[in-house]
This record gives structure tokens, C-alpha cells and sequence, in this order.
């Protein structure tokens, strides 16, 4: 294989207490690639991002992002003892990396959120600002005294060209919550590309939509893949929008893995069938 | 374009304001005969310094409650840290041993004043400039050593959230309060007696050879000093940090989710709002003219809370409003009820010392439950809102005359 690897994920557990929410988990996000990670409801997929983004420190196992680990982590403490997954050993001899969410947006991650997490005070034009903050060249001194006065002036052109770019531009002074829901998405993800990533994780980006909208959304990633070389990875449950955009599909069921591969080897996946119908009782 | 037209006009409002403090405080001397109000020792002044002193902490507190989400109530503590830098470092040496009768003198064997004094000179001109110098360096130190706590107690105390917060910046409060009455710091803090002689506001009145004063400034420097930094925070507030900080109020995962630093904004937020503070606090002792520890109490931080609450959560104008109003309410316009009175012979009931604190009450009592928002919510007084306003009423007083016709 030729292709790069973006974002690879060794072994990664996380145990809450007695529960193991996510179990062993193993995969690849190659770059310029869209990857999904689907599976029922409480499957798991949403504290997989969780343990990627920095939200959570896994209990085992390890994130590199781009060739360098990110996350890396074995059971320790208490843990050790209560650990109920596996491959406890492997990581044992490396130290533990846990950084914060923003050191990880910082190596280019951007994320968004299932249940919408906009600022709810600020405009629609703030709340891309806002997230040009993290990689504008000023100190508070600068910033007080007006002298990044062409730093403000390049992020908010960059932002008005990025509201443009997603059609947002008439909606820029209304405050953000007041949006149609499909835009709220689309905001949010206009936020998470002002951070200038290369990988885009989107958390279930069709939740609550209807059938055009979500027709119209599988469009839109392909298109801001293709304009900002990004690769996404996003968790998703509308099968139709999975199956039609990505490149390669892992499917989890109470955390841990139970098929991968391309869209059409997975549709017909018993296993993956079973997960989301239940079994069937016909013997 | 508008924006510096609107900056223009800003500046301009400013410049007015303190040319009416500076006439205010005059006209009396200038034209005998006007109504009480204007004497130089009408409670006019009293509630202008004095609001001027405590629009800034209010601000202050705002940038941290209002802006940046953290419900802290460490305010009474900075305040109390910059009054006493203010203090220790401005006493004039020939004043100390005096003020620190009861320790022998003063273990901090220089004064700012005296220092500027031996630059510039302490007659004339000479004088009135090392008496600016001497302030101006005592309240940048005020506002350092207290910016100095904050990042010291930051650390440990801002990984709390909400209330667990409110309660140990206001532990630390109590704690300082008490460090600073000890005895054992004595020869440092003056134990439990209080600092006094340093230069006040009354200080910047300009006199003439035979000690008269000519021009009076009393007013019109807490104005300035206020104004100053209130202006500084509200640049900060509208900047890329103070957008970042917002980001943290509305939502602090999301906020982290974007690249932004939790630790360091919060940490940032609570540095410089205690650093003003602490200025606060230095412009408080210049105001009652002493610094002492038993001042700063917890009550302090509530009537400054509750001047946040009742101008809006989030709204430095609303805080500078709230804080005139309240404090003209306090110090002038309800004294009255604190007076007995007599209409002939009736003497009017209720009417006795600490009346005035229970019809206090019910005023808060009705804002918090009818006006919970504050007097402005979380909007700012503009120039473009008061056009609107203009424009809203005039078209209101048009529609009944077009019923009728």
C-alpha cells in the first residue's frame, strides 16, 4: 500500500470502572479518504472519537496521528487490576502521552459534535472567528493594544471567505443558534475547518436531517474533502449517506469490532446485518 | 470606516465626561451661591469617587463572571492585596514612623514618594509630578502583586468549576484578610491598625503658594484611572481573547474542541481581572484615604456581585450603570432614611439608623426576581443602540396620531 496513513488507532480500550465501552480497537484512515465508523446505538463510537480528540485518556492502547504517536496509554493505578480488555502488555514499556484536546486540534483535528455545541451568544461570523483564534500570531498585549490589528484583519477575511464558500454569508450577523437546524450542522462544520485541519472528524453529521438534507450533505463533504484535502473520519447512522460517500467502513457493536471493509462487503455482512436487525430466529 | 467614526465619537463622549467632572467639582468655587450639592463636600462627590472606584472592580469582575464563566469571588482579596501594596509603598518616610507607632517604624525602609520626591523635587511643579509618579508606579504594583496572587492560587483553583470555585477564591479572600491582621507581619502590614498619610485623591487638588487650592481634581482622578482601565478590558473583551473567552462561558467543550486553551484563557481571564482588581483596591484606599484589612470583607465582594448582577451579567456598561446607581442609592439618595423625622410634631415611623438597609433589601429583592437579566442584560450601551432607541420612539408617538386620523 501506497497510501499514507492519517490517523491510526492500535489496540485502543476504554474502560469506564466495570464497563468496557470501547474493546480493542484497531484501524486505519488512509489520506484523502472518507472512513466511516458505524454501528448500533451504545456501540461505542462516540467515545472512540472521544479518545482520539483528547476528550478521554484511553486505558490501553494507542493514537498516531500522521506517523507520530499522539495518544498513547497502558492500565495503571488501580487499573491494572481491573483491566478487562487485552494487549495490556504492548504498551506497558512506552510512556503515557495524553495531551488536551487543544494540543490536539492544534496537530490539525478538527471535530464536531453529535448534539450541536455552537456558541450560543456569538453571531454565525464569531463563531468561525473564534476558531481562528487558535493559530493567530498575537500575544494579549497585541491583541489589547491593537497592534495585530493585520492578524484580526486576515482572520476575519478568512473567515468571511470561508462563510462564502459554504453559503453562509447571509446569515453571518444572526446569532448561531438561531439557525435551521441543516445550517447549524453546516456551521459547525465550517467552524471546524477554521481551524485549518487535515483530518475532520464529524460526529454523526446527517443526526436529525431528512432524506434531501441528508442527499445534500453527503454532497457537501465530498466537496470540502476535495477543496480542503482533508480526510474524514465520521460516525454516522443513516446507512444510506455511509454507503454512498465512504471509502471503507468499520463496524463496532458493544465496542469492539465486528466486520470492515468496503461499503458493498459490509451491506451484505451477516454479522453486520444481525448487529443492526437483531438475529433472526429462523433456524 | 464606521467603526473608527464610532471610536472617534467614543473618545469624544469621554473627553466630555471628564470636562464635566472637572467643572462639577469647581463651579462651586467659581460662582458662590449655588445650591449645596455642588460643595465640595456634598455627597455628589462622595458617590461619584467612590463609584468611579467601584465601576472599575465591577468591570473587572465581569471580564471573570460575566465573560469568561468562572464564578469566582476572590474580588474583596485582590482588592485588599493592591490597597496594601498601594499603601506600603507610598507612605512618605517622614510619615512611617507615625503609622507604624505601634511596631517601632516600618520594615520597608523606602516610599515611592520619597523616591520620586528626590528625582523631581517636592515643591511646585516638581512636586505635583513626583506625587503622579509615585501614584501611578503604587498602583501599577497594586495591580501586579495582586495580578501575582492570581497566578499563584490560579493553578489549583481554577481546575474547579461553578460553585466549588466561588467558594475557594473566596477562602482565599477570608485567608488574606486575616494573614494581614496578624500581628507577626506587624512592621510590614501594620497588623490590624490601619495604613494611613499615603496620597489620596485630595492630594491631586492644585494649590497655590499659600495652600489654597486653585483647581480641584479630586473627582476627575478616579474618573480618569477608571476610565483607563475599564477602556483597556473592554479592548481586550472585544479582541480575539476576549471572543476566546466568551467561547469558554457558552461552552467549554466546544471551546476546547476548537483549540482553545482552557487552562491558559482561564488563567489569563483571572490574571488580569485580578490585576485590576488590584488597582481597584489601591484606588479604594486613595478614595477612604486608609487601607485596612477589616474593609475587605466578603460583604464587599457581595455588594460588588451584586452591582454585576443588578447592571447584567455580561455587560460593561451595565456594570458602570449598576455601580452608580447602586452606590448613589447607598451613600445619598435612601440616607434619608436613615434620619428621624418630624412633619410638625409626627414623628414619621420606621424611620431610624439601619432603615435604609431593609428598604435596600426590598429593592434587591424586587431586581433579582423581577429583572433577573439586570438593567442591561448581556448588551452593551452603543452609539448605534441609542440611535435606535431615537428612532423607536418617534414612530411610537406617530401611531396613535395616525389612528386617530
Amino acid at each position: 500500500m501506497d497510501e499514507k496513513i492519517v490517523l491510526r488507532m492500535e489496540n485502543v480500550t476504554m474502560q469506564f470502572g466495570g464497563v468496557v465501552a470501547v474493546n480493542n480497537l484497531s484501524l486505519d484512515v488512509p489520506e484523502g479518504q472518507i472512513v466511516a465508523l458505524i454501528g448500533p446505538n451504545g456501540a461505542g463510537k462516540t467515545t472512540a472519537f472521544n479518545c482520539i480528540t483528547g476528550v478521554y485518556q484511553p486505558t490501553n492502547g494507542r493514537v498516531s496521528f500522521k506517523g507520530k504517536t499522539m495518544i498513547c496509554s497502558h492500565p495503571t493505578g488501580k487499573m491494572k487490576k481491573n483491566y478487562l480488555g487485552s494487549d495490556e502488555k504492548k504498551f506497558a514499556s512506552e510512556p503515557i502521552v495524553n495531551p488536551a484536546p487543544d494540543h490536539v486540534v492544534k496537530l490539525g483535528i478538527a471535530r464536531t459534535f453529535q448534539n450541536i455545541r455552537l456558541w450560543k451568544s456569538m453571531t454565525v461570523f464569531e463563531n468561525v472567528l473564534v476558531a481562528k483564534h487558535m493559530r493567530a500570531k498575537q500575544n494579549v498585549f497585541s491583541a489589547i493594544f491593537r497592534t495585530n490589528a493585520k492578524e484580526e484583519a486576515r482572520m476575519r477575511a478568512e473567515t468571511m471567505a470561508l462563510l462564502e464558500e459554504q453559503g453562509l454569508e447571509q446569515y453571518k450577523d444572526e446569532i448561531a443558534t438561531s439557525l435551521p437546524y441543516g445550517l447549524q450542522r453546516r456551521l459547525e462544520i465550517a467552524r471546524a475547518l477554521a481551524t485549518e485541519p487535515s483530518l475532520l472528524l464529524l460526529d454523526e453529521p446527517a443526526a436529525g436531517m431528512n432524506p434531501q438534507e441528508t442527499q445534500e450533505l453527503a454532497e457537501y463533504i465530498q466537496q470540502i474533502r476535495d477543496k480542503h484535502h482533508l480526510t474524514v473520519f465520521l460516525i454516522e447512522h443513516h446507512m444510506d449517506l455511509v454507503m454512498k460517500i465512504s471509502d471503507y467502513i468499520y463496524v463496532i457493536d458493544f465496542g469492539s469490532e465486528i466486520a470492515r471493509g468496503v461499503p458493498k462487503e459490509v451491506q451484505q455482512n451477516k454479522r453486520v446485518i444481525e448487529a443492526y436487525l437483531g438475529v433472526t430466529e429462523d433456524a | 470606516m464606521r467603526k473608527t467614526k464610532h471610536t472617534g465619537r467614543s473618545l469624544l463622549a469621554v473627553a466630555g465626561l471628564l470636562l464635566v467632572i472637572i467643572l462639577l467639582e469647581n463651579i462651586s468655587s467659581w460662582i458662590p451661591g449655588l445650591p449645596a450639592v455642588f460643595a465640595p463636600t456634598s455627597q455628589l462627590f462622595t458617590v461619584l469617587k467612590k463609584g468611579a472606584v467601584y465601576s472599575l472592580v465591577a468591570v473587572s469582575m465581569n471580564l471573570l463572571n460575566g465573560f469568561t464563566g468562572l464564578f469566582s469571588l476572590g474580588q474583596a482579596g485582590f482588592m485588599l492585596l493592591g490597597a496594601y501594596t498601594y499603601a506600603i509603598l507610598t507612605v512618605p518616610m517622614a510619615s512611617k514612623d507615625q503609622v507604624y507607632y505601634l511596631f517601632g517604624g516600618s520594615a520597608v525602609k523606602f516610599s515611592l514618594v520619597d523616591l520620586f520626591q528626590s528625582l523631581f523635587g517636592n515643591t511646585g511643579f516638581g512636586g505635583y509630578l513626583s506625587l503622579i509618579c509615585a501614584v501611578l508606579v503604587g498602583i501599577l504594583f497594586a495591580g501586579l502583586v495582586a495580578a501575582l496572587f492570581a497566578a499563584l492560587i490560579g493553578t489549583p483553583v481554577l481546575r474547579l468549576k461553578s460553585d466549588y470555585l466561588a467558594i475557594a477564591t473566596l477562602g482565599f479572600a477570608e485567608i488574606l484578610r486575616a494573614i494581614f491582621q496578624w500581628q507577626t507581619l506587624g512592621p510590614i502590614t501594620n497588623g490590624a491598625n490601619m495604613l494611613k498619610s499615603f496620597p489620596t485623591f485630595a492630594d491631586f487638588n492644585i494649590r497655590n503658594g499659600a495652600g489654597q487650592v486653585v483647581l480641584r481634581l479630586s473627582t476627575f482622578v478616579p474618573f480618569l484611572a477608571a476610565i483607563i482601565c475599564i477602556a483597556l478590558i473592554v479592548l481586550l473583551i472585544h479582541s480575539s481573547y476576549g471572543r476566546a473567552f466568551k467561547a469558554i462561558r457558552d461552552d467549554e467543550v466546544a471551546a476546547e474542541a476548537m483549540g482553545i486553551s482552557l487552562f491558559k484563557h482561564k488563567m489569563l481571564s483571572f490574571v488580569i481581572s485580578s490585576f485590576f482588581s488590584g488597582v481597584g483596591g489601591a484606588l479604594f484606599a486613595m478614595y477612604v484615604a486608609n487601607a485596612q484589612a477589616k474593609a475587605f470583607t466578603s460583604t464587599m465582594t457581595y455588594e460588588i456581585l451584586l452591582i454585576v448582577v443588578i447592571g447584567g451579567i455580561g455587560s460593561i456598561s451595565g456594570s458602570v450603570i449598576g455601580t452608580f446607581l447602586y452606590v448613589a442609592c447607598s451613600e445619598w439618595w435612601l440616607r434619608f432614611l436613615d434620619a428621624e423625622t418630624y412633619i410638625g410634631s409626627f414623628k414619621v415611623p420606621l424611620l431610624r439608623s439601619g432603615f435604609r438597609m431593609v428598604v435596600f433589601s426590598v429593592v434587591i429583592m424586587i431586581i433579582v426576581l423581577f429583572f433577573s437579566k439586570g438593567i442591561m442584560g448581556d448588551k452593551e450601551l452603543s452609539w448605534a443602540g441609542i440611535g435606535g432607541l431615537l428612532k423607536k420612539r418617534r414612530p411610537k408617538k406617530k401611531t396613535p396620531a395616525g389612528k386617530e386620523g
